[in-house]
């Protein structure tokens, strides 16, 4: 297509993207660019463009409140254990749907899709009221358990596509040579999963990483907060907001997600039985 | 070509919410046709089935219960609830600021979801005319904001907007506009404004991406084709590619309805950063603020299931078409 394009047409096309660069990568440049800025560059009519001078302050703040530090292990053992709790439980799932036939294997396939189209906002009410009986409500098993819910269909949906690329004859010839069907499983099938157990892996540690709805219901005492919701409190404070450390906070909880998410990008395309069935 | 299947499989939604990435998995196989006489299917799929059924089949009774119950404060001290029928639904239909939040969701979903698919689909266009350093570059400019967090662009946004040191401020004010100290938030359309602009900048890299791959895929032959019949440039648009890519599109932009009806995060956090909460919420603010926030269930149970059914009207096509292509794969 790029034959029939005229000058004039790709000068056009080449400032339009152009363009996009900056409007899209800009508030990701002034995060960091802000978060290296002291109160007075802040707090200056005239934007500093570069951090020229910048230092690590805002970050030495940061680390220094114990509403950060918290956050970080609130955050981290969540995001963990939805990552562990959710990726098991899908994994065999997936293996079952897309190993077998059973009778209910439609319906649950219907019933992963269904719920995927369920917004947040519909549920958190009864969610909540549920957690509060089982007194699950600020305890980091409570906001594990909705996230699990939350990421298994997507997860199971993912694996499925994964268990299904690997052809079940590598499985039968091991079998043949005397493997027993779990043996075939663990040995050929297995390894072969592990590119998609890491990326949807990857995928369940962003979605959990960036929640905010939920969270917001679950974890509603202070000491309880998760990295979104202690930025979001951030802003909170009426009297000169801090953006500084708001930018440097933003930094710190963006870039994991960003570098996981370059890497899954790349990842999730490339074929993955490559070289193990030749021809 | 790239079919309506893998653009499918790629556009998974989530309910947490996130806008996920494509992912696209080796295209799955037919399931095997083996039998298994055994329970062992069932044991592997119990635990899964079990967690959904904890975390989301038993609230949503619940709340179908909680619906029809009078549950406010003084059941959270221990009153036990009192069935009241329809009575919180009646409350609710008759108030005329439910029927307000629900345009306002609908209205603010159309634009948004609108706004996203003409800058996506219109970029992806323009991207196949741009030289290649150019277009790596316009690329890597939205990986990144597709790979923000979403409270991580909203602090920022709301930096870019901020009413006395915002940049966008300082900007509009050296063009030559007067928005010294101009506050986005304080009025409701500018709020949701503002909404939209975030809204819109982390939902275009996906849908410029999507599309952009499903350009990729029309052959050229059939474009040249066209051209050699005679066909301009816009009428090879209307009647060559875009039918090419019709079911991309389709699925694209069902997605973005769905995920703007959605935007709970967005509007509570811009709420709390200074707009007036009853003139800017939209249904999923709503729903927390009269349970959460004010204690009364019942009735916040009834605008949950409202919210419920509504997405089940705007997405029914969606689940329809997917669940008769997995019918026919089986």
């Amino acid at each position: 297509m790029s034959r029939s394009t005229t000058r004039p047409a790709r000068v056009g096309a080449n400032l339009v993207g152009v363009v996009t660069f900056v409007v899209a990568a800009f508030p990701v440049y002034w995060m960091v660019n802000s978060s290296f800025l002291d109160r007075n560059e802040i707090r200056n009519p005239v934007p500093t463009w570069v951090p020229f001078g910048g230092d690590l302050d805002n970050f030495r703040t940061v680390f220094e409140t114990d509403q950060f530090v918290n956050a970080l292990r609130t955050s981290l053992m969540v995001t963990g254990l939805t990552i562990v709790v959710a990726l098991a439980f899908a994994f065999v799932a997936a293996v079952a749907v897309s190993r077998f036939r059973f009778k209910g294997r439609m319906s649950f396939i219907v019933t992963l899709l269904v719920i995927q189209m369920i917004p947040v906002e519909g549920l958190f009410i009864s969610q909540y009221k549920m957690l509060e009986t089982m007194e699950l409500l600020n305890t980091v098993l409570g906001l594990t358990i909705v996230y699990v819910a939350g990421v298994l269909p997507f997860t199971i949906w993912t694996l499925r596509g994964f268990v299904a690329g690997v052809p079940y004859e590598l499985e039968e010839a091991a079998m043949m040579d005397g493997c027993t069907r779990m043996q075939a499983f663990l040995r050929i099938t297995f390894p072969l999963l592990a590119p998609g157990l890491v990326a949807t892996g990857v995928f369940g540690f962003i979605q959990a990483w960036n929640e905010f709805t939920l969270a917001l219901v679950v974890m509603t005492r202070e000491d309880q907060r998760t990295l979104p919701l202690w930025l979001s409190t951030f802003t909170d404070v009426n009297s000169g907001t801090d953006w500084g450390g708001i930018m440097a906070g933003s930094t710190l909880i963006a870039v994991p997600v960003i570098i996981f998410f370059l890497v899954v990008q790349g990842r999730m395309v490339s074929g993955l039985t490559a070289g193990a069935v030749k021809g | 070509m790239m079919t309506t299947t893998s653009a499918r499989e790629e556009a998974t939604v989530s309910v947490t919410g996130t806008r996920t990435a494509p992912v696209r998995p080796a295209r799955p196989r037919r399931p095997d046709r083996r039998r298994a006489a055994s329970s062992l299917p069932y044991l592997l799929v119990a635990p899964a089935v079990l967690a959904l059924g904890l975390a989301l089949g038993y609230p949503l009774v619940r709340q179908v219960l909680l619906s029809f119950q009078e549950f406010g404060l003084a059941q959270q001290f221990g009153q036990p609830p009192e069935w009241v029928g329809l009575a919180n639904y009646e409350q609710l239909f008759t108030d005329a600021y439910l029927w307000r939040v629900t345009l306002r969701t609908i209205v603010f979903c159309l634009v948004n979801a609108a706004a996203t698919m003409v800058l996506g689909v219109g970029l992806a266009l323009v991207m196949r005319a741009m030289s290649t350093p150019v277009r790596l570059l316009a690329q890597t400019g939205l990986l990144l904001a597709w790979a923000m967090p979403v409270v991580a662009s909203l602090t920022v946004w709301q930096w870019l907007f901020d009413t006395q040191y915002g940049v966008i401020n300082y900007l509009l004010t050296a063009l030559g506009g007067d928005f010294e100290g101009h506050g986005w938030l304080l009025r409701p359309l500018s709020f949701y404004f503002v909404a939209t602009v975030v809204v819109v900048w982390m939902s275009v890299p996906f849908v410029a991406f999507t599309v952009y791959a499903a350009l990729m895929q029309v052959p050229d032959e059939l474009v040249e084709a066209a051209e050699i019949d005679g066909a301009g440039r816009a009428q090879r648009l209307r009647h060559v590619i875009v039918p090419s890519i019709r079911p991309v599109l389709m699925v694209v932009g069902l997605l973005q309805v769905i995920w703007d009806l959605r935007v709970f995060a967005q509007i509570y956090i811009l709420q709390k950063a200074g707009g007036s909460a009853t003139d800017t919420n939209l249904l999923g603010t709503y729903i927390y603020r009269l349970g959460i926030g004010g204690g009364d269930f019942g009735t916040s149970a009834a605008v949950a299931i409202f919210m419920l059914a509504l997405t089940v009207v705007l997405t029914a096509p969606y689940v329809w078409s997917m669940i008769r292509q997995e019918r026919t794969e089986a």
